[in-house]
C-alpha cells in the first residue's frame, strides 16, 4: 500500500508554503532521514525528511509551486514489491492549492496544525485614511513591515539598536529582523544569551545612558521574566528622577496564543502593561500600522510596550509608499464604518471583529469596528463618539476576562455615555481557563467571530 | 522628628567604600547603586541641599520630591540612582556600561550592590553578559554581613563573594572596607582593567554598617557589643583621622574646622529641607512621559 507524503507544518502556526525544490527523483529509494525537499515558509527554507523508507513512487506536486497547504499529499512512497504503474490508477493527483478534506484523517491533521484565527479577506478600508489620498501602496507582511520600520529607523539613528535571542545569526526565531545583521553588523544587532531578566536590565540601563534599545523578547511569555526591570526600572525612573532620565526603549514581539502550543505560551498580556503608568502599550492588528507604530514607537523617548502577534505576522495589508511614515500614538483607527453597534478590539481580535461585522451586515446589521491600535494611551474619544451614534458596544479581545482592556472600556462608556447606552456593553474576551492544548479545548478557549456575532445580536436584540 | 518618611537607609560606617572608589574615578564615569544611597550622593558632588530637600519630599529635592530616600539621581554627576529593588540595579550598571562602550567613551561604571543582592540571579545573569561582552563595568560588593536581618553566614553558601565572578572569568579581590586607601587603591586596580578594555572586575568590600537595615530596624540579630567593637576599632572615620595626624598631614584644629564646616552643611541643608516648599499639586501628573518631540 503506497504512503502519501503530506506537506508539513514547518511551525506551529504554518498553513502554507512553496515546494522549492525536489531533492529525489521517481524511482529512487529513500531512508528514514533522508533529505526529500527543500519547503520555504514565509519565515525560513526547511529541509524536509523522509519519515519511511521506501521508493519515491510519484511526485504529486512539481517543484516550485507556491502556496501548497499544509497536509496536502506532495508524494507517493511505495513500499517493497510496488511499483508506480500500480498506483497511478487507484490515486487521483491533488492540486497543489487546494487541501483535500477527503478522510476524516486528513481533517483532523488539518485542524490541528491551522490557526484558530478566521481567514477573513481584506476589510473595507477605513473612512479616515492614515496616509494622503493617491499614495501608492504595496501590499506587505506585517513580518516585513516590522523589519522595514525597524531598518528604517535604524538607519537614521545610530543610538537604536536591537537584542535579543536569536535577532543575529538566526535572522530572529519568527524572522522579525531579517537581513538586518548583514545590515547593521553585531555591534547594533546583539544576540543575547537567554537570560531575559538580565538583559531587559542591560537594555534598560543603556536607554538611560543615551542609547534607544529595541529590546525583542522572543515572545511576550518570556518577558514575565523581565517585569521587574520593565516596570519597577523602566517605566517609573522618569518619574522617581523628577523627570531626570528615563528609558526611551522599546519591547517587541509575539504576544497572545499561537496555535497549540499550552498554556505558558499561550497568553495575551495587553492588559498588564495597560495598567502601568509610565509605559506606552501598541497593538497593531495591520502591517501599515505594525509599520507606523513601530516607527513611532522607536522614536518616542518613553517605553513603548510593542505587542505583535505571531499569526499575524503571515498576513498581507497595504502599506503606504512614502518616505517616512509614522502613526501616532493614542489615534484609534476605525476599519468599517456603521451605525447599528460599535464593535472595539485591537491586535488580532480585529480578525474576529472584522469577519464578525461582514457576516452581521449580511444579516442587515451594521457594525462599526473600531481598532484601538494602542491602549496607552488610549483613545476614549473615538470610541464615545462612535457609542453616542451607535448606542451599543461590543469589545473583543483574546486576553483573560478579569480585568481586560474591555472592563475598562465599559466603564469609561458607563462614565461618560451612560445616556447613549441602549444595552449594556458585552465583553468577548478569552475564557477563564490557563490555554488547553487539545485542538477543540483551544478553539473553546479562545475567542471566535461567532461570540462576537452572538454578542452584537444580544445588545441589537435581534 | 517624622521629617523624612518611609524607609531611610544609612550608610554610616560604610563611608570608606565610596569615598575611596570616587578617588580613583574620573569625570564622565557612572555610578548607580541601591536604596542605600546617600553616601554615594555626597561623594560623587551631588548637593547635600537636594539630597536633604529629597529626604523630606520637597520641591528643592533632586526628584522634586517625588523619589524619594531611595530614588534620586544627577544626570550631571552621572549620578544613575537610587534603586530599590535588590539586585536591579546591576544589570542596569552593566547596561550602563553597555551604552560607553557602544559609544566607545573611555568611561567606567560603578556598579554598587550589597551582600543581600549579591544572592540575586539577575546579578549573575549580569555577570555572564558583562564578560561575554567584555562591559567596562566595576562590580563592587558592600559586604556589611547583614542581609537586612540576615548574616550573610545564614544566607550565602560560600563566604567568599569576590570569587562568585569565576565562573564567568570576571577576576574578584577582597578589600578591607574601613581603610580608605586601600579601597581607593583596589579601585585604582578596578578602574585601570575595565579602562584597558579587559571586561568586568569585581571588589568585595569589608564593611560594617552600625545602624539598622532601616530606620524602622531595631537589629535584634546582632549584639550591641558587635557593633560596639567594630566602631571602636576600625571606624574607618578614626582610621583616616590618625593617619592625617600621625603622618603630621593636619593638625587637631584643621580636623575640628573641617568637622566645623561639615556641620555647617549640614545644618544648612536641613534648614534648606525644611524650607523648601512642598511639591505644587500639579506635580503629581508631570514626569510620567517624556513629550514626544
Amino acid at each position: 500500500m503506497a504512503t502519501e507524503i503530506l506537506m508539513p507544518a514547518l511551525s506551529p502556526t504554518m498553513e502554507e508554503g512553496t515546494l522549492a525544490k525536489w531533492l529525489v527523483s521517481e524511482g529512487d529509494t529513500v531512508a528514514s532521514g533522508d533529505i526529500i525537499a527543500e519547503i520555504e515558509t514565509d519565515k525560513a527554507t526547511m529541509e524536509f525528511e523522509a519519515v519511511d523508507d521506501g521508493t519515491i513512487g510519484k511526485l504529486l506536486v512539481a517543484a516550485g509551486t507556491a502556496s501548497v497547504s499544509v497536509n496536502t499529499p506532495i508524494a507517493l512512497l511505495l513500499e517493497d514489491g510496488e511499483s508506480a504503474e500500480d498506483i497511478e490508477v487507484k490515486t487521483a493527483p491533488a492540486t497543489a492549492t487546494t487541501a483535500p478534506k477527503a478522510t476524516p484523517d486528513q481533517t483532523t491533521k488539518e485542524a490541528a496544525t491551522t490557526p484558530p484565527a478566521p481567514q477573513g479577506g481584506q476589510p473595507q478600508v477605513a473612512p479616515q485614511p492614515d496616509w494622503p489620498e493617491g499614495t501608492e501602496v504595496k501590499q506587505q507582511t506585517v513580518r516585513e513591515a516590522l523589519r522595514d520600520a525597524m531598518a528604517e529607523e535604524m538607519r537614521a539613528d545610530g543610538d537604536v539598536y536591537l537584542m535579543g535571542e536569536e535577532v543575529g545569526e538566526y535572522q530572529g526565531a519568527y524572522k522579525i529582523s531579517q537581513g538586518l545583521l548583514d545590515e547593521f553588523g553585531p555591534k547594533r544587532v546583539i544576540d543575547t544569551p537567554i537570560t531575559e531578566h538580565g538583559f531587559t536590565g542591560i537594555a534598560v540601563g543603556a536607554a538611560f545612558g543615551g542609547l534607544k534599545p529595541i529590546v525583542e523578547f522572543m515572545t511576550f511569555n518570556f518577558a514575565m521574566q523581565a517585569m521587574d526591570q520593565i516596570v519597577n526600572s523602566a517605566a517609573k525612573t522618569l518619574y522617581m528622577s523628577g523627570g531626570q532620565m528615563g528609558a526611551p526603549m522599546v519591547f517587541r514581539g509575539p504576544n497572545g496564543a499561537a496555535a497549540r502550543v499550552g498554556a505558558q505560551h499561550s497568553q495575551d498580556f495587553a492588559a498588564w502593561f495597560a495598567h502601568i503608568p509610565g509605559l506606552k502599550v501598541a497593538i497593531p492588528y495591520s502591517a501599515s500600522d505594525a509599520k507606523g507604530l513601530l516607527k513611532s514607537a522607536i522614536r518616542d523617548p518613553n517605553p513603548v510596550i510593542f505587542l505583535e502577534n505571531e499569526i499575524l505576522y503571515g498576513k498581507s495589508f497595504d502599506v503606504p509608499v512614502m518616505q517616512d511614515f509614522t502613526i501616532p500614538f493614542g489615534k484609534a483607527r476605525i476599519w468599517r464604518a456603521g451605525s447599528d453597534v460599535t464593535i472595539v478590539s485591537f491586535g488580532i481580535g480585529m480578525t474576529y471583529a472584522l469577519e464578525a461585522a461582514e457576516k452581521l451586515a449580511e444579516d442587515g446589521i451594521n457594525a462599526e469596528v473600531i481598532d484601538l491600535r494602542c491602549l496607552r494611551p488610549l483613545d476614549t474619544a473615538t470610541v464615545i463618539a462612535s457609542v453616542q451614534k451607535t448606542n451599543r458596544c461590543v469589545t473583543v479581545e483574546e486576553g483573560f476576562p478579569v480585568g481586560a482592556i474591555g472592563n475598562h472600556i465599559s466603564a469609561v462608556l458607563m462614565q461618560e455615555a451612560f445616556d447613549y447606552l441602549d444595552a449594556p456593553v458585552i465583553n468577548c474576551t478569552g475564557k477563564d481557563v490557563p490555554m488547553p492544548y487539545a485542538a477543540n479545548l483551544e478553539r473553546h478557549a479562545l475567542v471566535t467571530t461567532d461570540k462576537v456575532i452572538a454578542a452584537v445580536k444580544k445588545v441589537t436584540y435581534r | 522628628m517624622g521629617l523624612i518618611g518611609g524607609f531611610c537607609h544609612l550608610y554610616i560606617g560604610q563611608e570608606a567604600v565610596v569615598v575611596g572608589l570616587e578617588a580613583a574615578t574620573e569625570e564622565g564615569d557612572k555610578r548607580v547603586t541601591s536604596y542605600r544611597d546617600h553616601g554615594h550622593m555626597l561623594a560623587c558632588g551631588m548637593d547635600p541641599n537636594g539630597v536633604m530637600a529629597e529626604l523630606t519630599g520637597r520641591a528643592g529635592g533632586y526628584s522634586k520630591g517625588k523619589g524619594g530616600s531611595m530614588h534620586m539621581f544627577s544626570k550631571e554627576k552621572h549620578f544613575y540612582g537610587g534603586h530599590g529593588i535588590v539586585g536591579a540595579q546591576v544589570p542596569i550598571g552593566a547596561g550602563l556600561a553597555f551604552a560607553d562602550k557602544y559609544k566607545e567613551n573611555g568611561r567606567v561604571t560603578f556598579t554598587y550592590f550589597g551582600d543581600g543582592a549579591a544572592n540575586q540571579g539577575q546579578v549573575y545573569e549580569t555577570f555572564n553578559m558583562a564578560a561575554l561582552w567584555d562591559l567596562p563595568v566595576v562590580f563592587v560588593i558592600e559586604n556589611n554581613q547583614y542581609a537586612m536581618g540576615t548574616a550573610q553566614q545564614r544566607s550565602t553558601s560560600t563566604p567568599d563573594l569576590y570569587t562568585r565572578g569565576a565562573a564567568f572569568g570576571i577576576p574578584g579581590e577582597v578589600v578591607d572596607g574601613m581603610d580608605v586607601l586601600a579601597v581607593k587603591a583596589a579601585g585604582e586596580t578596578a578602574v585601570g582593567h575595565c579602562r584597558a578594555g579587559n571586561g568586568p572586575y569585581i571588589l568585595e568590600i569589608k564593611t560594617y554598617r552600625y545602624r539598622g537595615h532601616s530606620m524602622s530596624d531595631p537589629a535584634k540579630y546582632r549584639t550591641r557589643e558587635e557593633v560596639q567593637k567594630m566602631r571602636e576599632e576600625r571606624d574607618p572615620i578614626e582610621q583616616v583621622r590618625a593617619l592625617l595626624l600621625n603622618g603630621k598631614h593636619a593638625s587637631e584644629e584643621d580636623l575640628k574646622s573641617i568637622d566645623k564646616d561639615i556641620k555647617q552643611v549640614v545644618n544648612a541643608a536641613a534648614d534648606f529641607s525644611r524650607e523648601s516648599p512642598e511639591p505644587d499639586l500639579a506635580e503629581l501628573w508631570t514626569d510620567i512621559y517624556a513629550e514626544v518631540v
